[in-house]
């Protein structure tokens, strides 16, 4: 009984994607054939569904791929976004393996100088300026380490950049929200206070993720017990946002935010005053596409340069105390203590990339994965 | 009496260290020898220690070794060299007088029990059912003992270069232990060839000195064991010259003529003591090299031209040397060689030093490719107590790379096996800030004791050690506040909070004699600098201590010993033979292996993990 009509490849080991011998199916879409065919299959003595993460972890037994290309992977899997696919891309070939085989050959350089001075300065053949370039070759490294410690993390651009609505109450705020989310995600209504809670969305615009957050108005008094819990979380979630948007006509008490004239639909608020930098419409679409304009400057302003990686929380953690270490080690005087700081540079690096504690890494890995591939 | 616990083969600086350990562990011991008045020799530098070999020194000493003693016995030069660059560096270095060190040794053995001096070429090695049963020697008798330990040094297929000329021999006039080299090679043993070089010695009778630099002996009264209250002999002063354009120019002329470069020495040499060919070869650009000239005795004219190690033939050698400042008129007594010897590759043995394919038979020294008589004493210790172990059936000595410089060289040399002739560097050492010269015999006095090979004298130094730290740690702890600080003269600014002694002597300028005068006064000095240094360490330790517990992870994933590196897929066939010959028996040591990558490292954890499951 014929399934489907397809193509069938066959990718022959070791040269394959996890080193054995690969066989793919290309079906036609539909559920329907795709269970028919799922149940085939099932039915072949020997042969059973991979777990989560399966496939990587064969690539990775047979040594196709490493740890850190390994959690590029994961990445990639779960990337949402253009950018984060790009991002996780890099990883995923190898970009931050070869960032820090780089800085470890530079490492080895360096700790040879130093080394050279300690063991055979007696014998007079090691001039006493290298521990001088030493110091200035570390404090270089360390700076590059954290600029990539400083690119935001693949968390961040995988869960969004965090745009908060704040504002006094009745300020327009849900209509904003709603507006720019596309569709009614917030009540709004002409009573102040109608917003209590944190309102959560997350929207994809031009290859970049945002959460958007709608919050209760800020207000000192005739507030009852849930709006006041309702604006500690607003005060919560602007301490927590990347970008700020406030919609008042008194100027925003924050020094980033980006101040919005809203309604500008309604008579006499037409124009522009001073201060505010854009003036808006949520009800007539006004401003709407020069708003997400601004929010896509400053999100690229805050994100990671189209080339850059995006580390994500366990390598920035190894890689943040690599920075520290490095730099304490560069101002050193005593020439020991700087070459330990290399040692233990390079054992931060190990962790990276897996040559230390392997399990552990595995172990944290694996966790992540949770759909066959 | 034919019948032993342990015999060692070869009476240089591993054999005698083995030989003596052996006994002191209570094992009957024999110690064969070409000729016993020439056990202890030192073949090539008068002198004991250095930058990383002082460490080793200091360590067999604290196993109740005898290279430190022999050499305070003996030692008429003194100097700590880096003293300039931290306690974890510096490196305690002794010239010794030639026939003194030799007879402390030879007095040092007479006094040992257990030990048995036999004059006589070992022929063979006797095996029954594949384990060692003894030993043939050249007339014929036989020695009885369940384990041998071979420390045969230089002597092993050693063939003796100069110029054009070729001898068999190990050291000049003495013989080669060609026979026994015969039957490991024919064991299928893997082995290799290394060499090795010496200068000419000089007649310092005609050597310029009053033209030379002068390098007196430290004034700061140290010694190499702490076991020696003094230093017995008269101190010399060496002396410092150069070589010139003159000499490289004479040297040039003559490298067709020298067996290095002519190809007829295959061994591969030290990177780290070349001979002066090489210098002048691979640093040709340098207008001078650094020679020290140091007197090979007190009543004794020779002198060692520290610097100048080489195999070119007589004529060029005269001429160089007479081209050198202060050395115009100096005769040579004996010319410099190269020696070129059989080694086994030690990745056959394990952290014992025993040979994974000849159980009770163990190597150590030269024979397994390291140079300098510090490393060979260090193996011959370590190998001495693991050879009694296996004869008495105690405890094993194993000594890990956080422990000393030790473990360090025992790890470097069965794990990554050797390349070149292997010498101890600070480098090697990852956990260099707490291997110092100076706190060997606390971090092993207790693995000494519990070995059982502390002489009486040594085990109440540790107890007095152990009480006399006590104190000090305490007096160390007290609480302190800045005005009291500032008034004994700390430079640091006056504030409310009081704080323990050792917390002050971290600050940049803070002296013991300022936190704890009292200490300083009623405590031993050695002791005190130990542990203000250990102190002013501590936050490194402490953080080295955290990462060797994340690094002891992958130590304790154990690999089967069986395991098939082959048939784990990923690995190339170079990491597959590098594996199958080191056979590491955990993922940690797999992992120091060179040339194994992160990928192949989780490949093997991988399946190290489906073998098990």
């Amino acid at each position: 009984m014929v399934l489907d009509c397809g193509l069938v490849l066959v990718f022959p080991g070791p040269n394959s994607a996890t080193g054995e011998d690969i066989v793919e199916l290309h079906v036609h879409g539909g559920r329907a054939t795709q269970r028919a065919l799922e149940a085939a299959l099932g039915e072949i003595e020997g042969l059973r569904p991979a777990e989560a993460g399966e496939f990587t972890r064969r690539a990775l037994e047979h040594g196709r791929i490493d740890l850190t290309e390994a959690e590029g992977l994961g990445d990639l899997l779960a990337a949402e976004t253009e950018h984060q696919r790009r991002a996780a891309l890099r990883l995923s070939e190898g970009g931050l393996r070869q960032k820090i085989e780089r800085w470890n050959d530079r490492l080895v350089d360096v700790a040879a100088s130093i080394e050279a001075a300690l063991d055979f300065s007696d014998e007079d053949d090691v001039p006493e300026a290298v521990t001088a370039q030493s110091g200035v070759a570390l404090a270089i490294l360390s700076d590059e380490i954290g600029r990539l410690v400083a690119a935001p993390s693949v968390e961040r651009l995988r869960d969004g950049v965090r745009v908060v609505i704040a504002g006094p109450p009745n300020s327009g705020k849900s209509t904003l929200i709603n507006s720019l989310a596309g569709r009614d995600v917030a009540i709004v209504s002409s009573t102040a206070g109608t917003t209590r809670d944190r309102i959560e969305v997350p929207v994809v615009r031009s290859g970049i993720a945002y959460v958007l957050t709608d919050t209760a108005g800020l207000r000192n008094e005739g507030a009852d017990e849930i709006e006041r819990i309702g604006i500690g979380r607003a005060v919560d979630a602007i301490a927590a946002s990347d970008i700020l948007l406030w919609l008042d006509d008194t100027p925003p008490p924050y020094a980033e935010a980006l101040w919005l004239h809203a309604r500008c639909d309604v008579p006499g608020r037409q124009a522009l005053p001073t201060g505010p930098e854009l003036a808006i419409s949520a009800a007539s679409g006004a401003g709407i596409a020069a708003l997400w304009s601004l929010l896509e400057a400053r999100a690229k302003a805050l994100g990671s340069a189209p080339d850059e990686m995006a580390i994500n929380a366990r390598q920035r953690t190894l890689l943040a105390s690599a920075e520290t270490m490095l730099r304490a080690g560069s101002a050193e005087p005593d020439i020991l203590l700087r070459a330990e700081a290399i040692r233990s540079t390079r054992a931060a690096f190990d962790s990276i990339t897996g040559r230390a504690n392997v399990e552990a890494v595995l172990d944290a890995l694996f966790g992540r994965f949770c759909i066959g591939k | 009496m034919n019948q032993f616990d342990v015999i060692v083969i070869g009476g240089g600086h591993a054999g005698t260290e083995a030989a003596a350990a052996a006994a002191r562990r209570g094992a009957r011991t024999a110690l064969v020898s070409f000729d016993p008045a020439k056990i202890g020799a030192m073949s090539c530098n008068p002198a004991m220690g250095g930058l990383g070999k002082g460490h080793l020194v200091r360590e067999v000493d604290a196993f109740d070794g005898l290279i430190a003693r022999a050499t305070d016995a003996a030692g008429i030069h003194y100097r700590m060299l880096n003293r300039s660059k931290g306690l974890a560096v510096q490196g305690p270095r002794v010239q010794a007088d030639r026939r003194r060190y030799a007879a402390a040794i030879q007095t040092m053995l007479a006094e040992q029990a257990n030990l048995t001096i036999v004059a006589g070429e070992a022929a063979a090695l006797r095996m029954v059912a594949g384990r060692i049963a003894g030993i043939t020697l050249a007339d014929g008798c036989d020695l009885v003992a369940p384990s041998v330990v071979l420390a045969t040094g230089t002597f092993l297929g050693g063939r003796i270069f100069r110029g054009e000329e070729r001898e068999i021999g190990g050291r000049v006039g003495e013989a080669a232990a060609s026979v026994l080299a015969e039957q490991l090679r024919g064991a299928g043993l893997p082995m290799a060839r290394l060499k090795t070089g010496t200068p000419p010695r000089l007649d310092g009778r005609t050597i310029d000195w009053a033209r030379l630099d002068e390098q007196p002996s430290d004034t700061d009264p140290w010694t190499m064991s702490p076991l020696t209250p003094a230093r017995t002999l008269p101190q010399v002063h060496c002396a410092i010259t150069r070589t010139t354009e003159v000499t490289h120019a004479i040297i040039r002329a003559g490298l067709d003529r020298s067996p290095l470069f002519g190809g007829a020495i295959a061994g591969a040499g030290p990177r780290y003591c070349p001979s002066i060919e090489d210098k002048i070869h691979r640093f040709g650009d340098r207008d001078g090299h650094q020679i020290f000239l140091e007197p090979e005795g007190l009543d004794d004219h020779v002198v060692y031209p520290n610097g100048i190690s080489t195999s070119l033939p007589i004529d060029v050698q005269e001429a160089f040397v007479a081209s050198i400042p202060g050395l115009e008129r100096t005769r040579i007594l004996t010319p410099g060689y190269a020696v070129e010897y059989d080694h086994i590759d030690p990745r056959a043995l394990d952290a014992t030093l025993e040979l994974r394919a000849i159980p009770g038979l163990f190597c150590c020294g030269q024979i397994n490719g390291t140079t300098g008589y510090e490393e060979a004493a260090g193996q011959g210790l370590v190998a001495g107590l693991n050879a009694a172990a296996h004869a008495l059936g105690v405890a094993p000595v194993i000594l890990d790379r956080a422990s000393s410089y030790l473990g360090v060289m025992i790890d470097d040399l069965v794990l990554q096996g050797v390349t070149e002739p292997y010498r101890m560097l600070t480098a090697r050492a990852e956990y260099r800030l707490r291997l110092r010269a100076d706190n060997a015999e606390t971090r092993l006095g207790p693995i000494a004791d519990a070995a059982g090979c502390l002489g009486d004298a040594r085990r109440e130094r540790l107890e007095r050690r152990n009480v006399a730290r006590t104190e000090i740690e305490g007096g160390l702890e007290q609480p302190l506040s800045p005005a009291e600080l500032i008034v004994r003269g700390a430079p640091i600014a006056p504030g409310p909070h009081r704080r323990p002694g050792s917390e002050w002597l971290r600050l940049a300028g803070v002296t013991v004699e300022q936190v704890a005068p009292d200490l300083v006064a009623d405590a031993d000095p050695a002791l005190l600098a130990e542990i203000v240094e250990d102190v002013r360490y501590a936050p490194y330790l402490l953080r080295q201590e955290a990462e060797i517990a994340m690094v002891r992870g992958n130590d304790a994933i154990a690999l089967a010993a069986d395991l098939d590196f082959a048939g784990i897929p990923g690995l190339s066939a170079e990491m597959v033979e590098r594996l199958s010959t080191a056979r590491p028996s955990t993922l940690g040591q797999a992992g120091r292996l060179r040339g194994i990558t992160p990928a192949a490292l989780a490949a093997i954890l991988l399946h190290a993990r489906r073998r098990a499951a």
